[in-house]
């Protein structure tokens, strides 16, 4: 064959510790996800029509039988917004892996020598970078429909981070549902029967104030509701309590809980 | 290595799934720089096999050493020592075909040029340096699974596992894919690979393992299992009018062995030896005496006759005859 050939002898592989082909290996993956999105671009644009329709939905339609008290509802409204933009993006991270899984691109994932995490590392990082993209679009959307954030650079940094780490917190999620259904069409269904009850019964859209009894002391209690009481105080510059942290506990909560939960599912995965 | 250990060695393997019995205790191996052929119908247990050899399924017992090292307690570093290509073919289709080789490479912790060189040298020796800036969904089936294969030998596996390589080709991918294995193999590879064709296994394989309900019926060379066949027949359709019997007298003539006659069909058989040459003595004969023929041609025996001879039953039986074994195809 041609000359300049590789001798086998010099294919070799690096020698490193695992917590360095555990961030390595995952971010070849993350470049990976992240050249496709644009090779990709149907999907890009309905992860962006999806919450422009909701904001022009509850901007012009809902909007006005709303009661926010004080604020005008498209303020208190971009908050929830942001939110459940990010948290339906778990359901991509999702249908991600369940593709990965479906045609076979796992088997040949675990027949090498890399870090088990890496699959799961390498796209919740890259859906992170998309939701990021996608909460900026959304940002500009809300602008032109009159949102007048009054955050300064503090509240920004804060709602940008807590955005981000609810992103890759419900990823997380997405891909520990993903991992056990493993179909992509069921990944699908699945993503939105958990979370349309997370986002709708929460204060993304209204006041928890005016629910039934039982369904306000879910919507309190839940994530959702404190992420987003906690971005919106920090986009309207309001006092927003004790939210954040809880927020960022819950965040952290299921980081602990799903990464160790789906790198032993990626582990024990047998497809076909 | 060259400790006169099997590069695979598999012993007892068991795997269930709920109530199918996917492998019943397979035992085989495959000497260093040699080819197995694994052959057996759909549902024998061939894909489940070659997951346990390559670590992505845990059997249920039995055990197995590949390179000489414990699939199950060594798992890790046999990564690096092993390449597989799955049945079917694990490419990313949103990357380019060099894209999937470099991120193959960096998987396998080569360095970034090296695993761009590699990339580069694989795509040439696979014939898709032209293809190699399309995205694999553009690839016809035959270039995936070039692409694919590239991607089991980027690091060179001492040892490599093929799960039916040229199911699903066309005559002509089929026969490069066979000529780049057979490099391969030139080369020292070891290597496992499944097929349900007895030509494809008689071509590539040095020995042929014979699996039918997870586990192995029939081992040995191929003309070992030939011979409990009956190897080749020749076979001969005269044409309306002419006469049969002479045709089976010139075929006895020939071959000495048992000629079969079917009149309704006009045709004569009998198993032979010396293939072509053999053919053009008994077609001049024909012609001297002169009886029309209609068809002519050597049967090589198929998986078919292999699994008559071996089982009784005839291939595709052979998953549906337990009544419990219930199929579950994946899409
Ligand atoms: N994940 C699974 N879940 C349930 N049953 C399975 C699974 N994988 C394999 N089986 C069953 O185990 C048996 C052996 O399957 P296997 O895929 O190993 O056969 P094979 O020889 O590779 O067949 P083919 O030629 O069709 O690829 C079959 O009956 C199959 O239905
Ligand atoms: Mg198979």
């Amino acid at each position: 064959m041609s000359a300049g050939n590789i001798h086998s002898e010099e294919l070799k592989p690096l020698r490193r510790n695992r917590v360095y082909w555990a961030v390595a290996d995952g971010w070849v993956l993350a470049k990976r996800n992240l050249v496709q999105i644009p090779r990709i671009p149907e999907l890009l644009v309905f992860a962006i029509i999806q919450p422009v329709m909701f904001v022009l939905l509850f901007r012009y339609v809902f909007g006005g039988a709303i009661d926010v008290g004080g604020e005008s509802y498209v303020n208190f409204l971009m908050a929830g917004i942001f939110v459940q933009t990010v948290a339906f993006g778990s359901v991509s991270t999702g249908i991600g892996l369940a593709e990965d899984l479906q045609k076979g691109l796992v088997d040949r994932f675990r027949s090498l020598p890399m870090a088990p995490s890496a699959v799961l590392t390498g796209r919740t990082v890259a859906d992170l970078v998309r939701n990021l993209a996608v909460v900026i679009v959304m940002l500009l959307v809300g602008l032109l429909v009159g949102f007048r954030p009054e955050a300064g650079v503090a509240g920004w940094a804060a709602t940008i981070g807590l955005l981000l780490l609810l992103s890759f917190a419900f990823s997380w999620i997405g891909a520990v549902v993903a991992l056990l259904i493993r179909s992509v069409e069921a990944v699908q269904s699945a993503g939105f029967i958990w979370l349309f009850p997370l986002t709708f019964a929460s204060s993304a859209f209204v006041q928890t104030d005016n629910m039934p009894d039982v369904l306000r002391a879910f919507a309190n209690h839940q994530p959702i509701t404190q992420v987003v009481d906690a971005v919106r105080g920090f986009l309207l510059d309001q006092p927003e309590g004790n939210h954040g942290w809880i927020a960022l506990a819950w965040c952290l909560g299921i980081l602990i809980i799903c990464v160790p939960l789906a790198v032993s599912l990626y582990r024990g995965v047998a497809t076909r | 290595m060259a400790n006169g250990n099997p590069a695979i060695l598999a012993e007892g393997l068991e795997k269930s799934y709920g109530k199918t019995r996917a492998l019943d205790g397979l035992s085989l191996s495959v000497e260093e720089g040699t080819v197995l052929g694994v052959l057996g119908p759909n549902g024998a247990g061939k894909t489940t096999a070659v997951r346990i050899l390559t670590t992505l399924l845990k059997p249920d017992a039995g055990r197995a050493e590949v390179a000489g090292l414990d699939v199950l307690k060594q798992a890790d570093q046999l990564r690096s020592r092993i390449g597989l290509t799955g049945q079917y073919a694990a490419v990313d289709e949103y990357l380019t075909g060099r894209e999937n080789l470099e991120m193959v490479g960096r998987l396998y912790h080569l360095p970034k040029k090296l695993a761009r060189k590699r990339a580069d040298e694989l795509l040439e020796r696979f014939d898709l340096t032209d293809a190699a800036s399309r995205l694999a969904k553009t690839y016809s089936g035959g270039m995936r699974r070039r692409l694919d294969l590239a991607a089991s030998l980027v690091l060179a596996p001492p040892v490599l596992f093929l799960d039916e390589p040229t199911t699903g080709l066309d005559p002509r991918s089929r026969l490069s894919m066979w000529e780049i294995i057979g490099e391969l193999v030139s080369g020292g590879t070891t290597l496992l690979l499944t097929t349900q064709y007895l030509d494809e296994a008689d071509r590539l394989a040095n020995r042929i393992a014979v699996v039918d309900r997870g586990t192995v019926i029939a081992e040995g060379t191929s003309d070992d299992l030939k011979a409990r066949v009956g190897g080749e027949r020749l076979e001969i359709t005269v044409s309306e009018g002419s006469d049969l019997a002479a045709a089976a007298r010139i075929l006895e003539a020939h071959t000495h062995s048992d000629v079969r006659i079917d009149e309704g069909r006009r045709q004569t058989g009998a198993t032979v030896e010396g293939g072509a040459r053999l053919i053009s003595s008994v077609v001049r004969d024909l012609n001297e005496a002169d009886v029309g023929i209609d068809d002519l041609g050597l049967h090589r025996p198929t998986l078919d006759d292999v699994f008559l001879a071996l089982t009784g039953h005839a291939a595709e039986e052979s998953e549906g005859k337990s009544s419990d074994n219930h199929q579950q195809e994946v899409a």
